[in-house]
């Protein structure tokens, strides 16, 4: 027999609200001093270590110490509001609200909700033929998952840890704007006929799923989660990547990358992309090392392009969504959202120069 | 004996999934058959977008990420 919890008594759950609003709150007030301590914390800390003040060892350590926290805090922070956001969708209400909808407006709404939709790679097949076979049209479902992973928390976070608020903003505007435009290029193509034929031919049952009623903790609780998830996951990359970045920025010389990543070199673009395609989503990793080759001279674009690519271009990702799609499909999409990751990496270097 | 099925295309997250009903049916004593189903066609069909899903006798009662202990217990009591 299984014991069911009785209700609490509304009074009872108004101050378990109010407990849960304050912790939050606690929480906030501590981030905002933190953040505030970063730079007298770090000084302090390479102050102790018995390395000589501008030596090469002094600048990497400094560097280390100063970015670990910095970029922790703050990708804590946007995975926390990001998983609170999250918790007011979810996959089937966002197709519900994509059914149906023309292409144009169709493939702003569905980039947008890729954004804010919890979505895991491991789901993209399901997704893909759920949105598919419930009429959602082929574009507005490539705009959906060409921007959902694309727009990410950790690479939003972690961009703004490094480049402040300006970049990260642009990328955000710039990832919406690769995964709108792509996915409205391969609705006006009309591959429909380019689909696996047992994917054309499925058509999705109708799911009557229970209404889950979240309440404010609820929410919290979400937040919580993402962070103990995500910043879990990619905590170790991060810390590896700072460090490479760390050596980079206190031994490399200055300007030794200007000549092979700088904005002059326009061939760096298309170099970046295509080396990011092999390589899987550690944005994590990354993003740290690439603040550390621009301190040396790498241009923002060449650099961005490259991160999304890596992201939004994965080789694994391909390979799994080959069981639905036709490998010439497979390559339009490689060729048509390559093209407009290559046009924000030129267009950002000529932006930010 | 319930018919529980945990829809899934076999990632972490779905073996832990069903590893959780089988305990939770455990703990109420409630008999149950756990079944996998990986196929993506018939996920499809099931109307979910997200997984794991959690089907009991026919029903989808859960769709996305790991489920809540309390909320399985509410779904194999019913």
């Amino acid at each position: 027999m299984a014991t069911v919890e009785l209700p609490a008594s509304p009074g009872e759950r108004t101050t378990r609200t109010a407990l849960w609003l304050a912790g939050t709150a606690a929480f906030l007030v501590v981030w905002v001093l933190a953040y505030g301590q970063l730079v007298p914390v770090s000084d302090w800390a390479v102050a102790q270590l018995p390395l000589d003040p501008g030596s090469h060892a002094h600048e990497a350590v400094r560097f280390f110490l100063y970015d670990t926290p910095k970029v922790m805090l703050l990708l804590t922070l946007v995975v926390f509001g990001m998983g609170i956001v999250r918790s007011f969708f979810s996959p089937e209400r966002t197709r519900a609200l994509l059914a149906g909808r023309r292409e144009g407006m169709g493939n702003v709404a569905a980039a947008t909700l890729g954004i804010v939709t919890p979505f895991c790679s491991c789901s993209a097949v399901p997704l893909f033929l759920g949105f598919v076979s419930a009429g959602v049209p082929l574009g507005v479902t490539f705009s959906f998952l060409i921007a959902a992973p694309m727009v990410n928390e950790v690479a939003l976070g972690l961009l703004l840890a490094t480049f402040g608020w300006t970049v990260a903003a642009t990328y955000l505007g710039f990832g919406l704007g690769v995964a709108i435009v792509s996915g409205w290029v391969i609705g006006r193509l009309r591959l429909e006929g380019w689909l696996e034929p047992w994917v054309r031919e499925l058509r999705a049952g109708a799911v009557d799923l229970p209404v889950e009623v979240l309440k404010v903790v609820d929410r919290i609780r979400a937040g919580i989660d993402a962070v103990r998830e995500i910043v879990g996951r990619v905590w170790m990359w991060i810390i590896a990547g700072i460090a490479v970045g760390a050596f980079i920025h206190g031994y490399v010389p200055a300007d030794l990358l200007a000549g092979v990543m700088g904005k002059d070199a326009w061939w760096s673009v298309p170099a970046a992309v295509a080396l990011g395609i092999p390589m899987y989503s550690n944005a994590a990793g990354i993003i740290p090392v690439v603040e550390a080759l621009i301190g040396k001279g790498a241009a923002l674009g060449t650099v961005l392009a490259f991160m999304m690519s890596v992201i939004a271009l994965s080789l694994p990702e391909m390979i799994i969504l080959r069981k639905v799609l036709s490998v010439r499909l497979i390559a339009v999409f490689v060729g048509v959202v390559g093209l407009g990751i290559l046009a924000v990496g030129f267009l950002f270097n000529l932006l930010f120069a | 004996m319930k018919q529980v099925k945990v829809l899934g295309p076999g990632c972490k997250r779905c073996e832990t999934t069903a590893e959780m009903v089988k305990a939770e049916a455990i703990k109420l004593g409630i008999a149950v058959h756990v079944e996998k189903v990986t196929d993506y066609a018939e996920i499809a069909r099931y109307g979910i977008v997200s997984t794991p899903g959690i089907v009991i006798d026919g029903k989808v009662v859960h769709a996305g990420g790991l489920p809540k202990a309390e909320d399985l217990a509410r779904w194999l009591a019913a």
